[in-house]
Order: C-alpha cells, then sequence, then structure tokens
C-alpha cells in the first residue's frame, strides 16, 4: 500500500515539477495531465472512486482541454521567448518563497503527532450514499455551486468574446 | 512516518510546486496552471484527513472536494478568459506587462 | 489444443499491439509499420482457428469468463468474454479477410506518404472489430462498436485534403450516431430492467431465460412488451452501422476512401457488425415470439426493413456508373438480406449469408481495387472497358465473385447462403412480401453484376487511362486469387450437408431442401445473367459518351436511380429545413418577445435612475464632495504600494503566511 503510494507521489510530483520548468507550453499542458490522472490514482488508493472519476472527467478531460485550447489561440505553442534579468531574480525569490512555505509546512507535519485511525480498513462510500448526502443535507450548497458554475461560463464567454464586434441587435 | 504524514508531504511539496510556478513564471497560463496544482494539493489533503479521519462513513471529506473540483472548474474557464482577454489587448500573455491596474 | 475464455482477449489484442507499434514509428518506419500489422493479423488468425476448434468440440455450449472492470463503491461494472461458434467463426472471418486486405494494400497504399497511418489505423480497426466479435457484455460491445465507428471515420477520411472525403467521413459518422444514440438508449433501458449487461453470466445474464422472461411479461405503454421496444431500439444501431434504410445514405458516400478500407470495412466487416449484434442478441430479439397479442413484434420490423433495403439496394445498383458505387449498393442490398433472414427467424441463415458475403464481397472489392490501381484511379465504369485482355487474373477473380454474388447455382457459395435465406424467407408466417422482394433483387443482382462486368471488362477501352492497364504487383493479385478459392470452396460449408448450420445452432434440426424454390431461383438468376448480357454484353458501349441502352428506353426512372432515390435531398429538404425553421423561430423570440420585455425593463430602469439622478445633485452632493475628496488623497497615498506587479503580491502573501506560522509555532513553544 504505502509503496503504491510513494510510487504515485513520486508520478504526480515529477511530471508537475517537469511540466512548471518547461518553456513549451503544449508539453507542460500534456505533462500535467499526467500529474492530475497520478491524482486520480491517489483518490482511487485511498478509496474515493467517485472523486477518482470526477477528477479524469473534469481535469483530465475538460480543463486539459481549455488549457490547450488557451495555449493555441494565444500562440504560445512555439517559440519560447528569451529569458530576462527580471525573470531570473523573480525566480529566486519565488523560490526562496516557496521554499519557506515547504519549509514550514513539512516542519508542521512531521513534527506534529498526527493520531490515525487504525490504517487498513478502506472507508467505503457507495455513490448511492454520495447522492443522498448531496441531496439532502448539501442541497444548497449543491444548488449554490450549480448557480456558480453557470455565472462563471456566462463569465467566460463575455470575457473571452470579441468586444469590437458591430452594435448587437438586442432591441426589436 | 505514517501514511497520512505521507499524504500530506506529498500534498504540501505539490502544493510548493504550484506555489514557486505562481511566483515565479512569468507566462499567465502556466500561473494559472500553478493555481491549480495548489487547489488539487488542498483536495488531497481532504481526501488524506477523509480517509484517516475519525469519521470517514460521514463523506464530508470526499463532498467537499466534489465541490472544490468544480469551483476549479470554474476557476480554470474565468481564468483562462482572462487570459485570452489580456492576450487580445496586449498581443503577449506576459504577466508582468499586465501592470495597467497600478496606483 | 483448445483456448480457455480468459485467453479469448489475445485476439483482439494483436492488432491493437501491432497499431500501437505503428503510431510510435516515425513516418518513415513503413516497413515495421506494415510489417507488424500483418503480423498481429496472421497470429490473430491462428489463434482464432485454435478458438474456432475450441469451440467446435462443443458447440452448444458457451465458454464465458466474467470479472470486475472496476468498482465503484460496493457495485461492480463487470466485463467478459464470450466463446460460442458464431464468435469463432465470425472471428476466424475477420482475421483470414484481414490479413489479405493488409497484403494487398502493400501494393495498393505504395505511393502514399501516409503509408504508416494507414496501417496503424487498419490495425486499430482490427482490434476493435475483434473486440466487439469476443465481448460478452453489452457494454464492451458499445465501447468496440464505437471504437470501429471512430476507425471507420478515421479511414473513410483518410485522404482528408480531398473535401468530398472529408464530408463523407463526416456524414458516415453522424449518421451512424443516430443509430448508436438508439442502441445507447436500448442498454440503459436492458440496465435498468435487469441490473446487467452481461450476455451470459452462469443464469444471471440478459440473453438468459430468467432475465429474458421476466422482459416479455412486462409491458410499455402502447402494448409494447419491454423486450420488443429493448430490441428495436438496438436494432437502431444495426441500422445505423450495417447501412439499412433509412440510414444507409453514409455507406455509398464511403466509398471516398482508399479501396482496400472499402473491402475491409464498408464491404465484408463493420457493415455486418450490425447483423452480428442482432445475431448476437438473437433471444432477447425473438423473446417476444411467445407473446400472441401484442401489435408488433421485434422481428417484424427487422425483416421488413430488410426486405426493403434489399430492393432499394439492388434497384440503385443498376443506375450506378462508379464501380465502386455499385458495389457499395449491392453491399447495401446483401445486407438487406441478412437483415432478412434474422428477422424471419433465421439467424443462421444471416450469419452463413455473412460469411460467403465477406469474402465473395472483399474479393470483389480488392478486385475493384486492382481495376482502379492500374488504371490511374479511373473508377467510371464508361470510362473503363477492355480490361480482360491486359489483366488477366483480375478478370478471373472478379467474374468468379461476381458469380458468386449473383448466386449461380452449385459452385459458387453465394448461391447456397441465398437459397437458405430465400428458403426461410419462403416459410415465413407472416407474410409473403418480403419474399417477393428478395426474389426480385436476386434477379436485379444478377443483372447489375453482369453489367458491371461487361462494361469493366469487355468491349474495348474507352479512356487512355484504361487502355494502358496492365496487371496489378503480386502483393495485389494473391490476395485476390486465394478470396476466389475462398468464395468458392465455402460452399462447402453447406453442401452436401448443412454442416455450419447445424454448428452454429445444434438445436435447429435441418428441414428438407424445397427443390420448387431452388428451381424457381436457378431461372431468377439466369433471367438477370440473359438480361444484362443481352443489353450490355453483345453490344459493348462504344465511347465513353454513348447512353445507356437503359437509360434511352426509360431515361426519368434512371436518373432517379442515379440519384440513389433521392435520399440526400428527401433529408436536407425535411430534417434540414426543420431545423433551420426552428432556429428561426427561436430567433424570432428572441428578438421579438424576450427583446421586448428586455427593452421595456431596461427603459423603465432609465427613467428611474433620471429622477434619481436629479435628486442626487440637487440635494445630497454638496455634502459627499468634500469627503470624497479627502478619500482620494489617501487612496493616492495607498496606491504607491499597488505595483500592478502580481507576482509582487503574491510573494508577500506568502512570506507572509510563512511569518505568521512561525509566529504561531514560536508563541506556542513560549
Amino acid at each position: 500500500m504505502t509503496f503504491a503510494l510513494i510510487l504515485l507521489s513520486l508520478l504526480i510530483l515529477g511530471s508537475a515539477a517537469v511540466a512548471m520548468a518547461l518553456r513549451n507550453l503544449i508539453y507542460s499542458a500534456l505533462l500535467l495531465i499526467g500529474s492530475w490522472a497520478g491524482i486520480a490514482g491517489f483518490y482511487l488508493w485511498a478509496g474515493a472512486e467517485f472523486v477518482a472519476f470526477a477528477q479524469i472527467l473534469i481535469y483530465v478531460g475538460a480543463i486539459s482541454m481549455v488549457v490547450l485550447f488557451a495555449v493555441l489561440l494565444t500562440k504560445q505553442g512555439h517559440a519560447p521567448e528569451p529569458v530576462e534579468f527580471n525573470s531570473v531574480s523573480r525566480f529566486i525569490t519565488g523560490l526562496i518563497a516557496g521554499g519557506g512555505v515547504a519549509g514550514v509546512l513539512l516542519g508542521a507535519i512531521l513534527g506534529m503527532p498526527l493520531e490515525v485511525r487504525t490504517a487498513g480498513t478502506t472507508p467505503t462510500l457507495t455513490v448511492k450514499a454520495l447522492g443522498a448526502q448531496l441531496m439532502g443535507p448539501h442541497t444548497a450548497a449543491l444548488l449554490v455551486i450549480g448557480l456558480l458554475l453557470t455565472v462563471s461560463l456566462l463569465g467566460a464567454v463575455v470575457l473571452a468574446s470579441d468586444e469590437r464586434r458591430d452594435q448587437p441587435e438586442d432591441a426589436p | 512516518m505514517s501514511p497520512l504524514q505521507l499524504c500530506l508531504v506529498l500534498s504540501s511539496l505539490l502544493f510548493c510546486i504550484g506555489l514557486v510556478a505562481v511566483l515565479s513564471r512569468g507566462n499567465a497560463i502556466l500561473v494559472l496552471l500553478g493555481v491549480e496544482l495548489m487547489l488539487n494539493a488542498a483536495n488531497i489533503n481532504f481526501i488524506a484527513f477523509w480517509r484517516y479521519g475519525p469519521h470517514p462513513d460521514a463523506g464530508t471529506g470526499v463532498i467537499f472536494v466534489l465541490f472544490s473540483i468544480a469551483a476549479a472548474a470554474a476557476e480554470a474557464a474565468v481564468g483562462l478568459a482572462l487570459v485570452i482577454a489580456i492576450y487580445r489587448h496586449q498581443q503577449n500573455i506576459r504577466l508582468q506587462e499586465a501592470t495597467r491596474l497600478k496606483g | 489444443m483448445t483456448l480457455s475464455a480468459e485467453k479469448l482477449w489475445f485476439i483482439p489484442a494483436l492488432p491493437l499491439a501491432a497499431a500501437a507499434v505503428g503510431a510510435l514509428m516515425p513516418r518513415s518506419g513503413r516497413a515495421i509499420a506494415a510489417g507488424a500489422a500483418i503480423a498481429a493479423m496472421l497470429a490473430a488468425f491462428l489463434v482464432s482457428c485454435v478458438a474456432l476448434s475450441t469451440a467446435l468440440a462443443d458447440p452448444a455450449a458457451k465458454l464465458v469468463h466474467n470479472f470486475a472492470w472496476f468498482d465503484l463503491g460496493t457495485s461492480a461494472l463487470r466485463l467478459g468474454w464470450l466463446l460460442d461458434p458464431l464468435t469463432a467463426f465470425m472471428c476466424v472471418m475477420v482475421t483470414f479477410v484481414g490479413a489479405l486486405i493488409f497484403i494487398f494494400s502493400l501494393g495498393y497504399m505504395k505511393a502514399d506518404e501516409n503509408f504508416k497511418q494507414f496501417f496503424c489505423f487498419l490495425s486499430l480497426f482490427a482490434a476493435a472489430m475483434l473486440g466487439l466479435l469476443v465481448a460478452n457484455s453489452l457494454l464492451l460491445l458499445f465501447i468496440c462498436w464505437e471504437l470501429v465507428g471512430l476507425a471507420s471515420y478515421l479511414l473513410i477520411g483518410f485522404w482528408f485534403h480531398k473535401p468530398s472525403a472529408a464530408a463523407a467521413a463526416k456524414k458516415a459518422f453522424i449518421t451512424t450516431r443516430i443509430g448508436d444514440l438508439g442502441l445507447l438508449l436500448g442498454m440503459l433501458w436492458l440496465y435498468n430492467s435487469t441490473g446487467s449487461l452481461l450476455f451470459f453470466d452462469g443464469g444471471a445474464g440478459v440473453l438468459e431465460t430468467a432475465a429474458l422472461g421476466s422482459l416479455a411479461a412486462q409491458f410499455t405503454a402502447g402494448g409494447l412488451a419491454v423486450s420488443t421496444a429493448i430490441g428495436l431500439l438496438i436494432f437502431c444501431g444495426a441500422v445505423g452501422k450495417s447501412g439499412q434504410f433509412p440510414l444507409h445514405v453514409w455507406l455509398p458516400d464511403a466509398m471516398e476512401g482508399p479501396t482496400p478500407v472499402s473491402a475491409l470495412i464498408h464491404a465484408a466487416t463493420m457493415v455486418a457488425a450490425g447483423v452480428f449484434l442482432i445475431a448476437r442478441v438473437y433471444p432477447l430479439m425473438s423473446a417476444d415470439q411467445v407473446l400472441a397479442h401484442v401489435p408488433l413484434h421485434a422481428l417484424t420490423v427487422v425483416a421488413f426493413i430488410g426486405a426493403i433495403t434489399a430492393l432499394m439496394g439492388a434497384c440503385i445498383a443498376v443506375a450506378q456508373n462508379d464501380i465502386k458505387r455499385v458495389l457499395a449498393f449491392s453491399t447495401v442490398s446483401q445486407l438487406g438480406y441478412m437483415m432478412l433472414a434474422l428477422g424471419v427467424g433465421s439467424w443462421v441463415a444471416a450469419i452463413f449469408h455473412l460469411l460467403t458475403h465477406a469474402f465473395f464481397k472483399a474479393l470483389l472489392f480488392l478486385g475493384a481495387g486492382s481495376v482502379i490501381h492500374s488504371a490511374h484511379h479511373e473508377q467510371d465504369i464508361r470510362r473503363l472497358g477492355g480490361l480482360r485482355g491486359p489483366m488477366k487474373v483480375t478478370f478471373a477473380t472478379f467474374a468468379i465473385g461476381m458469380m458468386a454474388l449473383s448466386g449461380v447455382p452449385f459452385l459458387f457459395s453465394g448461391f447456397w447462403s441465398k437459397e437458405a435465406i430465400l428458403h426461410a424467407a419462403h416459410g415465413w408466417e407472416v407474410s409473403q412480401l418480403p419474399f417477393y422482394a428478395a426474389l426480385i433483387a436476386v434477379v436485379l443482382t444478377a443483372f447489375y453484376m453482369t453489367r458491371l462486368v461487361a462494361e469493366t471488362f469487355f468491349g474495348k477501352a474507352r479512356s487512355d487511362a484504361a487502355g494502358h492497364a496492365h496487371e496489378s504487383p503480386a502483393t495485389m493479385t494473391i490476395p485476390l486469387v486465394i478470396l476466389a478459392v475462398c468464395a468458392v470452396l465455402l460452399s462447402l460449408l453447406a453442401w452436401p450437408s448443412p454442416w455450419l448450420q447445424h454448428q452454429l445452432d445444434p438445436s435447429a434440426h435441418s428441414e428438407p431442401d424445397g427443390i420448387s424454390l431452388m428451381v424457381l431461383s436457378i431461372v431468377l438468376v439466369a433471367l438477370g445473367l440473359g438480361s444484362g448480357w443481352a443489353i450490355y454484353g453483345r453490344k459493348p458501349r462504344v465511347s465513353e459518351t454513348s447512353a445507356d441502352p437503359l437509360a434511352t428506353a426509360s431515361p426519368g426512372l434512371i436518373a432517379f436511380l442515379a440519384a440513389k432515390l433521392k435520399f440526400d435531398e428527401l433529408y436536407a429538404a425535411t430534417f434540414g429545413r426543420l431545423n433551420a425553421a426552428s432556429a428561426a423561430f427561436a430567433n424570432f423570440l428572441e428578438v421579438w418577445l424576450w427583446g421586448g420585455i428586455v427593452t421595456l425593463l431596461a427603459r423603465l430602469g432609465e427613467f428611474t435612475g433620471l429622477v434619481n439622478r436629479e435628486a442626487d445633485e440637487r440635494t445630497l452632493n454638496g455634502g459627499f464632495n468634500s469627503v470624497s475628496e479627502k478619500v482620494r488623497g489617501t487612496g493616492l497615498a495607498y496606491s504607491r504600494a499597488q505595483t500592478g506587479d502580481v507576482h509582487g503580491y503574491l510573494r508577500f502573501i506568502a512570506l507572509g503566511f510563512v511569518i505568521l506560522v512561525l509566529l504561531v509555532v514560536m508563541g506556542g513553544a513560549k
């Protein structure tokens, strides 16, 4: 079990790190798909199958496509830009800040005695139970998130649409 | 090291990879992808605590992750639309040049 | 040597591996990609032969192996493999014909720069098709079904720089999707009512007595049994895939693809998948036969659709001038025959015809490919002619295929399978109309095939391309010869004893052959051949512009047939118009109704805004103005901190977080 987790972690972290370091955005996006798929594998490992499938559908299937479209629409696929001095200094400060956060987090995790429920038994949560929870106690949240998605999609359409078009024919 | 700690280490390392990308990369799309990675790290935490927490049958962790994924989808859509809008404005997507709102 | 059902996945896995090899090769790896594809097909053929011998050891047994694909909470999604004579015969046919067509493609596609992709796609297709055959789950079958459709799309549009090929690929994909929607709905309904999609599962499968009984005992609105409704929905998928009326329109256009593709996918294997599907779920289709008082039996619909398609395809084929389109409509017609056989209750005859048809139709298509290849891609039979001399092997094999398709008696396999279908149709209690339709189609088939051979191979060359034609290379002629031998030898499966029928369905008792029926069909075939020869063979066409004898006799009818009964125009005029009209209506609503309401509200808002502004400017503003000046001053001061550098902000947030945590930790430590 632990061995599988370590393998998955290596996959997730490795592809994420390489993706973030590459200069060709297409490769980054493809590597990130691998990383997301690895995270879905982690969910499967942890026994949350439904979340794993949601992860695959939404991240590996949908968001990756949106990213690739954005890369293509903004013509970022080829011709990486030259490295400026500005960006080197930014990289160093970024690394320092990120390293600081990592140090604090890891120190906290490793230094804290975490009580672990008897591991080994994977909790099972059927899709049916999940559905009952979503439609029962969490109905309001479900509705809000639905509304949020609708509004954000409308917003995305408005943002991405070309403003320089002719006057719309709204009124008769 | 217990499995829970291993999961938490995984998630915090992933979070930091995302953070470093956000802080140091100039390309707006990569910054957004870094944010996505950070969100994923948070989701891993939820699942890990659900798996090893005291009340796994309640399933709140799983449900929270579902909502979080939905929010991430919304975020990605709006974010990438913003990237395209920026591109239309300044013909590139370098974040350090998108400073028209400065004081 | 036997093959257990657990190892059945070998058969589709071999071509799939070849497809993967082909996909990973660089464009220059032509020999490796093609070699892997052919080697995988031959290996799959050997495994299929082992599977066949295993299945024939006990024809009545259904060897199944089911496994859980993945778990969702406590419920599992299960898939499985199934080995019975039906699967085994189909696998042997697909791998054998497939391997020959792969070899043929070596010669045919030699000059194409995308040679490697071609073999990759072909292997993908073969893998999906074989997966479809060995599936023991409607879901797995559906997945492979869609993959086959995808491969077909890729291969029809293989020469995608031709706009007609791209359009044909799209048309094929969308038209079959209409049928697949029915299949998907039927599958969901089936799962909802039985809780399983496995065909055979030790008594719990959907094709076993328990499930069938419950399905036939429930009724939907309108008095249909649930099994009838599900069966008809599944049949929709078969109609789309097998080019049955009214969804046949894509199949002739699919001839835009390379000719080996037409032979493999659109003649021998994929289009037969619909027939295979109905044969596979035959217990479900026939479950409502025990009910006497239902308005409709599923198989009745199948029989009539099949009869209409058989007759219609044969009629249209008479008036086509493109060598591949004649064959395409002939395929439509023959698939109609198979559906007819299924509908009248003899799935064994349908599968028999499927197997023989696969061999001789692949032979005909490859022969046409050989002609097209050597005549510099000239496909119009009015511009061919006289090829009998330079292309002896092609002519001889093509003639054998033509006689098998026309049903020339005794020696050729097509005769026996067609005979079985006619026999079954004659014995159908519900109606004799399909039988008469099939008889007319027999005459027409012999007629148009004679016309095709006479126009292509006899007379004298009517264009430069045909005049310079030469025999194709050995990679192309050898598969032709092998297929021609098979087209003859397969008749041994049925004659002198109905061996194949017995292996496929051991429970069926063989009935005495109707001698009078056989004589009738021989007379009809002779009539078709004779009239075809009399009209086209005796006086060959002189030049490419000279008129067709039939067209001069009845120009209106032939033009109507040549336009494929105007189905494309009909669909454009009905479904296309409907779509446009609903869009126009929606636009009308949008502009006048919703737009009007929105404008009204906007005007109201504007008016209140006006009133508000008046009140504001006169009374309230004075006090606020001075305050806002102050706020503006402070804002300006603070806005210096807004550098606009997103990275700077984020860096401060991260460092702030670190400092906060450190403060907390140190505070706790004290």
